[in-house]
């Protein structure tokens, strides 16, 4: 339950015309890698991009309003260098923290929108990343909207000991309230989602939806590899090995990930009028 | 054989002492004198514990465990097992049970805890008290039963955290926790969360999303043990003791950050100089506690463990 220090951070995207891709090596011209989302052109690594990329990358154009923009973390433990290191993870993301949530629109469905950003302390769940999740299930709650978080975090954040635990489950206890009102919550789990926040909201989605390859897990390769005395099988822990596994239900390339989530919004919340039953048009047979 | 931390050194060199002269006639006095010396040392020891000593007695190899105190706690136990899955889990332990609370009237309860094990035979069968995703589905569904049949829900958890296993990942450990968290909060029957010796991050808490959380007075409760702390900060996991202290995870200060709602006080020592007196005290807890919740409605008891949850947290606007 701590910054995954195992998730290399050559994965960050460098500055430069030119990038290597981690996936097969590949040099690659930054303009086109940024027109395809970040992703490999020639084996589908997916970079790991920013939760204001999400936004644009899911949400309608320019309808996302943030909110809670300027919620800071306190240091309740007076943890060494945390204060340090928060201000060097603001200055380094331009955020306050490590997740951003508001309200928008999907193929014009009003939602609530969040997404974490692993540059910004590991994506680490502190009181301020906890209450900002909380406050994002409690407005889909108060204005029954659907839900959608992109996660990715190395877990709790250590820094902030007890509390930081203590968001596990107060987000989880959100949506119980969440659940009980009916309201869709998709999650989309991202490279990596690992520990605390894959053992709290991270896996309560109504539908769980992956990014290819993406390390998903509760604890860290290193830890287990210490525990068992053995290196882990190729593709331990990745979104793949989750699916198969039953804790995921769909592993989407970044560029469907809005067609996805629109189509599934459309199905369970955006029926209206088409969910009126008329028998005669039913379509059907019925076998003689 | 008694078994003695390095900081209780002082108490062992006088208590062998004693234990030398008692079988000698003629050193009562002597005897007598020591023994109050004794007592004087250990209140003075273990009035002024580091964190790192109280993380030390959290897991002292002598410490009651779940069973212990069940069967000192409660009549009439009837272990439950099996998660209806997979397995049952033996690092988790519970059932249904009958706490007297006078001659004539008793509490049922459904009471769990994690189970480490005392001997190397029977720490390898439970597991050394770390659950797998099976031991917190087990422990699901115990408290559904709670709450079908209206009975409070006892946990008691001594763990060092879920395991990190293959197995555990394959059957989502994850998953598991996460469910315990969000249908723990939303249980319609009382909830009493007491941790009695090792508090381990997301695989305590998913046994203690409770209308109350009690601690026991040596007990931790930590996001992340000492060890792993140190590791990360200072490389060094021999820096523990520091990392104890920057962790802030005792009982006394999570009562004063307002996590915790009590801490049961223990034996001169820690609980393990007196099982019986350390179950008592746990037994008083629990039956104030469920009194405190027997007039709160299903709808109350849900509302308050989720406001209670959701006032977690230190942050501020800027
Ligand atoms: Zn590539």
């Amino acid at each position: 339950m701590k910054e995954n220090s195992k998730t290399p951070s050559k994965m960050e995207i460098p500055k430069g015309l030119w990038l290597r891709c981690d996936g097969c090596g590949e040099i690659l011209y930054r303009k086109s890698l940024e027109q395809n989302l970040f992703v490999c052109m020639r084996c589908g690594y997916h970079f790991r991009i920013s939760a204001t990329k999400y936004v644009e990358l899911i949400l309608d154009n320019e309808s996302f309003e943030e909110f809670d923009k300027n919620f800071v973390s306190g240091n309740p433990l007076n943890f060494p260098n945390y204060k340090e290191k928060l201000e060097e993870a603001q200055k380094k993301t331009g955020y306050k923290e490590a997740f951003i949530y508001g309200r928008g629109r999907i193929n014009n469905i009003a939602v609530i929108f969040g997404a974490m950003d692993f540059n910004f302390m590991g994506g680490s769940m502190g009181s301020v990343v906890g209450e900002k999740v909380a406050r994002a299930i409690r407005k889909a709650y108060t204005d029954r909207v659907p839900l959608i978080i992109v996660a990715t975090s190395g877990g709790a954040r250590m820094q902030e000991g007890i509390f930081s635990l203590m968001q596990l489950a107060k987000t989880a206890a959100e949506l119980a309230l969440l659940a009980s009102a009916k309201i869709p919550y998709i999650v989309v789990v991202t490279n990596p989602t690992m520990a605390g926040v894959m053992a709290s909201y991270a896996s309560l989605g109504d539908i769980i939806i992956a990014e290819p390859k993406a390390l998903l897990g509760f604890a860290g390769a290193r830890v287990i590899e210490g525990t068992i005395g053995e290196k882990l099988p190729e593709g331990f822990q990745t979104a793949e090995f989750l699916l198969a596994h039953g804790f995921v239900d769909l592993v989407v390339p970044r560029k469907q990930l809005r067609p996805t989530i629109s189509k599934i919004l459309d199905i369970v919340w955006n029926k209206k009028e088409s969910q009126s039953l008329e028998t005669e048009k039913l379509n059907y047979k019925i076998e003689e | 054989m008694k078994q003695y931390l390095d900081f209780e050194s002082p108490i062992a060199e006088l208590e062998k002492r004693v234990e030398e002269l008692s079988v000698i006639a003629g050193y009562e006095e002597e005897v007598n004198k020591l023994k109050s010396q004794i007592e004087k040392l250990k209140t003075r020891i273990y009035s002024n514990l580091t964190p790192w000593q109280k993380v030390l007695l959290a897991r002292h190899p002598a410490r009651p465990y779940a069973l212990d105190y069940i069967n000192l706690i409660t009549t009439d136990f009837v272990e439950l097992s099996g998660d209806r899955y997979f397995a049952d889990d033996k690092a988790v332990v519970g059932g249904l049970a009958k706490i007297s609370v006078s001659d004539s009237k008793y509490l049922s309860v459904v009471i769990i805890g994690t189970q480490k094990g005392r001997e190397t035979k029977e720490k390898i069968f439970r597991n050394f008290g770390m659950p797998h995703p099976e031991g917190y589905r087990k422990a699901l569904r115990l408290m559904k039963l709670a709450e079908k049949f209206n009975l409070p829900v006892v946990t008691l958890v001594d763990t060092p955290g879920a395991y990190p296993g293959v197995g555990a990942e394959e059957r989502g450990q994850a998953e598991a926790i996460a469910k315990n968290l969000r249908e723990m909060a939303k249980l319609e029957v009382p909830i009493i969360a007491i941790i009695t010796g090792e508090g381990g991050s997301g695989g305590a808490l998913a046994l203690a999303v409770g209308n109350r959380i009690l601690m026991m007075e040596y007990a931790i409760y930590s996001v992340i043990s000492p060890e792993g702390c140190a590791s990360i900060l200072w490389r060094d996991p021999e820096k523990a003791p520091e990392a104890a202290e920057a962790l802030k995870l005792t009982a006394q200060d999570l009562y004063q950050f307002g996590i915790i709602d009590e801490i049961i006080p223990e034996p001169l020592g820690g609980a393990h100089h007196d099982y019986h007196l350390a179950a008592q005290y746990i037994k008083n807890s629990i039956i104030k506690n469920l009194s405190e919740l027997q007039n709160l409605s299903p709808e109350e008891l849900v509302n308050q463990r989720i406001e209670k949850f959701r006032s977690f947290g230190i942050y501020f606007e800027v």
